[in-house]
């Protein structure tokens, strides 16, 4: 069975007719063409799929696409303005919070989620917001140091 | 006036070059590779661990519609492997199954549902055949045998004595041994196994994308089992989503990927289940280890016995190398003189080990690093003054032949002690809170940087750079090294700008695509700083000569006169000289479009010893050098062991861009803590239990230590700018350092991995019930 979904995908209204069991993370990289948001597990494991619905994280390895009608979705290349970096984005190149770059669009979308609604977060508050992102690079150091250049940048107006 | 300055970055904090398309999601990686053209491919994987196989019965799963194209063993009867003296794998099993999800059909279908259910339809005829999962298994009397070649179940058996350890264990004042247990661990790299085959049936061409380290190994595979001349294949690695040496071989994958485009005269898109990736494996052995050290009183080293067995799985892969660098890498870290090595590279029905990083050295470090600490302790000697009593002075040859030119250990050691407040410390030990117990370790590791023979040896220089100098005055490296988020286009392009002045801006890099770059043998066994590094440079010599002489032409002047400031030539300071671009319009004016090349080849004294069979492995330009000090807090009421901070100094050679080697490293001892602590592949009768992110347990953020890293520069005088390799030397350190700061703060030390809280726990309640709660008494055992 499919049914109409409509949302706001990356600040464009958008319909579509989706089947039912379609994941919003299929619906992102194949219906739409959004290949930002990755594939990284078998469901609910990595992270990297990590988007924004209504500016809260989500794993859209683990949400219908039926089930975000009528919400603003955000992915990965709906940040940065005017073809310039976000604060975020910024951060993870500035400070390689990237190396591979297979899981940063989901750390990307769950620290702009933080930010969002907490811009001026602790180490603590890092920690915990993205407790779910597995990155194999890093070791988690310099994405730490990423998201707190990244809330510097924000503080001095840049959007996350 | 201001002064006219060549641009610069080497050794400064210098961001990715791809890291823009990797923060805005444009980054392609090979399963987005996605268009409405392109079948879906599936594999259809043996239920058992070791059978005969009957029959492949296909005939129902091709008469569903949708279906274009199913290949089973039948379609290729060619093998492949990445050592040319150990090629016995098919792509898709034939004749037996010989480990639990082994590739036995594959369906090309016209989406992935069809796929998946057209391998329900596949009807999979055995003859069970008794298992090995255990190289004790294995190697015991009557056990099946895996593969007919190998009727001891052994890859391969290794024994040297350099030396004579009969002669120094009685120099010794004191000797011990050590049994250490190493659990199987896997890359689990981010991005999952992935290929895109596109077959032109008219021309008979064959473009396959892989998710590879090794693009030009992967060449070699599909023509070889495709059948297929070298010339009608190209492979292109889209950006690669880590590798950590499961890609540093051809896998199945792409070769299955290519098998399905052939017949279905289509394109296929295969990509890999997470629980496949972990299948598909190449991860680090099971390893059992018996070390015997004899130690004079002032921590001298006098004799090394190392007996190692390496369950590698149900093919050979690298296993031969792995065995090998076991052995070899005993050597190249400290002065050591008896030494005997007896390794076996065992055969079992588990999926195929291959090339983690620190390939073959990370297992024996811990159990040489481990039980270095425990003599110490015995001889009431500062585990520090150990390793400084068997420092070696470079430039020197170890017994089994390694080349050692630059020797940073003693300066990365005198860091750490320095940083973590060592001495002051281990005074006055840090108390902890109620049942939380603190402690400090220390341990040393060492790596290659490239193997100074390549595994497969044409004569061909190692490494091979092109750049290309048009009309517009932009500059483009053509490379075939593999980014695989190491940062390697990264490195290259700072060479070059380096040896031309230029801004990293005017830099463009090509790479991946076999149509178009030269090829290179890959990203392993960190070659490409060292390798494909001084290659980039020696083109950029090249083309700076060339754009010298068309300066001096248009000046004048001589050659020898023309000062080259990057965007600025002139002949003297009071000339006011031509820009770049004059410079390349002069250049271009008789040769049309610039091409120059740059190799680099390794030099004979660095391609290891003979006094025994394969003792080249190990063999290199440079070693790597890492010290460690890892600071835990063990909590002796739920055996939950935290990991407080880490100081690592990393002897690199000269860091090239410290923001890259920093993260190298970083990730490197954090992976080593992955091993220590949590992870391990655990099967059940073959059957893999730990196949997804949360069964086999990788550290999260919250898990993670601050790691504190110092770049040791000891300027090798090979490298290029002096530098040597940074990502895999400082993995291995962490495993002993972690253990002997377990042992310093409740006494128990632990020689099997994971050290997870079910082993500490259990350790401190054994030590409870026989009554010797005294943290002081050191050296109980956990096994």
């Amino acid at each position: 069975m499919a049914r109409i979904l409509e949302l706001v995908l990356n600040g464009r209204r958008r319909v579509d007719a989706v089947p039912d069991n379609l994941l919003l993370l299929d619906y992102l990289r194949e219906v739409v063409g959004l290949t930002g948001t990755k594939t990284g597990c078998d469901g609910g494991e990595c992270g990297a799929c990590t988007v924004l619905v209504d500016d809260r994280p989500r794993l859209s390895c683990l949400t219908l696409a039926a089930g975000v009608n009528g919400q603003h979705v955000d992915t990965v290349e709906s940040l940065g303005q005017d073809g310039r970096l976000s604060a975020v984005q910024r951060g993870f190149h500035e400070k390689l919070g990237s190396q591979c770059g297979y899981c940063t669009p989901g750390f990307i979308m769950a620290s702009a989620g933080l930010l969002r609604r907490n811009p001026r977060p602790s180490e603590d508050n890092i920690r915990a917001a993205l407790g779910s992102n597995i990155c194999r690079c890093t070791g988690y150091v310099k994405i730490i140091e990423a998201v707190k250049y990244a809330a510097e940048l924000h503080a001095g107006g840049l959007a996350p | 006036m201001n002064e006219i300055l060549p641009a610069h970055t080497i050794g400064a904090y210098v961001p990715m070059v791809d890291g823009p398309d990797k923060v805005s999601g444009r980054a392609k990686y090979t399963a987005d590779l996605i268009a409405p053209s392109l079948l879906a491919g599936r594999i259809l994987r043996s239920p058992y661990s070791h059978a005969e196989i009957i029959e492949v019965d296909i005939s129902a799963a091709l008469r569903l519609p949708g279906v274009k194209a199913i290949v089973t063993g039948a379609d290729c009867d060619k093998t492949f492997g990445v050592l040319p003296i150990a090629r016995s794998e098919h792509p898709l099993a034939r004749d037996k199954v010989r480990y639990r999800g082994e590739p036995v059909a594959a369906v090309a279908a016209i989406d992935d549902a069809t796929a998946k259910q057209a391998l329900g339809l596949i009807k999979l005829k055995v003859k069970e055949l008794p298992a090995c999962y255990t190289s004790k298994q294995a190697l015991a009397g009557g056990a099946s045998i895996i593969h007919a070649h190998r009727p001891s179940n052994i890859e391969r058996d290794v024994l040297f004595e350099l030396g004579s350890v009969e002669q120094g264990f009685r120099e010794a004042d004191l000797v011990c041994e050590g049994n250490y247990d190493c659990a199987e661990v896997c890359q689990n790299q981010m991005e999952m196994h992935a290929a895109v085959a596109e077959y032109d049936p008219v021309r008979e061409r064959m473009t396959v994308y892989a998710s590879t380290q090794v693009p030009y190994y992967v060449h070699l595979m599909l023509a070889q089992i495709l059948d297929m001349d070298m010339s009608r294949i190209r492979v292109i690695k889209p950006h690669v989503g880590g590798g950590f040496g499961c890609r540093t071989e051809a896998l199945n994958v792409e070769l299955i990927a290519a098998l399905l485009a052939r017949k279905a005269g289509g394109n296929v898109r295969l990509v890999t289940t997470r629980e496949e990736t972990f299948i598909t494996h190449r991860g680090r052995p099971q390893t059992d280890i018996r070390l015997k050290l004899g130690m004079r009183k002032d921590g001298k080293i006098t004799a090394v016995e190392c007996e190692c067995y390496q369950r590698g799985g149900a093919h050979s892969g690298y296993g031969i190398v792995t065995i090998l660098y076991s052995g070899s890498m005993l050597y190249a870290i400290y002065d050591l003189h008896n030494v005997k090595y007896i390794g076996k590279r065992v055969l079992t029905n588990t999926p195929p080990c291959g090339a983690f990083r620190g390939h073959g050295t990370v297992d024996i470090r811990f159990a040489f690093e481990s039980l270095l600490d425990e003599m110490a302790s015995e001889l009431k000697l500062d585990p520090l003054a150990v390793r400084r009593a068997n420092y070696l002075s470079a430039p020197t040859f170890t017994d089994n032949d390694l080349m050692v030119n630059s020797y940073g250990l003693p300066q990365c050691v005198d860091w750490v002690e320095q940083a973590s407040g060592w001495r002051e410390r281990k005074r006055k030990p840090p108390r902890g809170n109620g049942s939380i117990r603190k402690g400090l370790g220390f341990a040393c590791s060492h790596y290659i940087s490239g193997a100074s023979k390549p595994v497969n040896w044409t004569g061909e220089p190692h490494a091979t750079v092109k750049i290309k100098l048009d009309f517009d005055g932009s500059i483009v490296v053509l490379s075939g090294a593999a980014d695989i988020g190491q940062g390697s286009s990264t490195i290259l392009v700072q060479t070059v700008a380096e040896v031309l002045g230029l801004d990293l801006s005017r830099i463009r890099i090509v790479t991946g695509d076999s149509e178009v770059v030269p090829k290179d043998n890959g990203s392993y066994s960190s070659r490409v700083t060292f390798m494909v590094g001084n290659a980039a440079i020696d083109a950029a010599q090249h083309l700076k000569r060339v754009l010298v002489e068309a300066a001096a032409r248009k000046l004048e002047a001589r050659p020898e006169e023309i000062e080259c400031l990057g965007e600025v030539y002139r002949a003297g300071a009071q000339d006011k000289g031509l820009t770049f671009s004059e410079v390349v319009t002069e250049a271009l004016k008789d040769s049309g479009t610039i091409t120059v090349t740059g190799n680099y080849s390794t030099i004979p004294q660095s391609h290891g010893g003979k006094k025994y069979r394969g003792a080249a492995i190990g063999g290199t330009m440079g070693y790597s050098y890492s010290a460690q000090v890892v600071e835990v807090s063990v909590d002796e009421e739920t055996g939950v062991v935290n990991v407080d901070k880490v100081w690592v100094a990393h002897d690199c050679g000269r860091a090239l861009n410290r923001l890259t080697v920093e993260g190298q490293v970083q990730g490197s001892v954090w992976m080593g803590m992955g091993q220590a602590m949590s992870e391990e592949t655990a099967y059940h009768d073959g059957l893999l239990v730990t196949a997804n992110m949360l069964d086999y347990r990788v550290p999260t953020i919250q898990d993670s230590p601050p790691i504190e890293v110092s770049i040791i520069e000891s300027n090798d005088p090979h490298g290029p700018f002096g530098a040597k390799e940074a990502g895999e030397g400082s993995l291995a350190a962490f495993l002993p350092a972690l253990t002997n700061a377990i042992a310093d703060a409740i006494g128990v030390r632990f020689n099997t991995l994971p050290v997870t809280p079910d082993r500490v726990f259990a350790a401190l309640e054994k030590r409870r019930r026989a009554g010797n709660g005294d943290a002081a008494q050191a050296n109980i055992r956990d096994v």
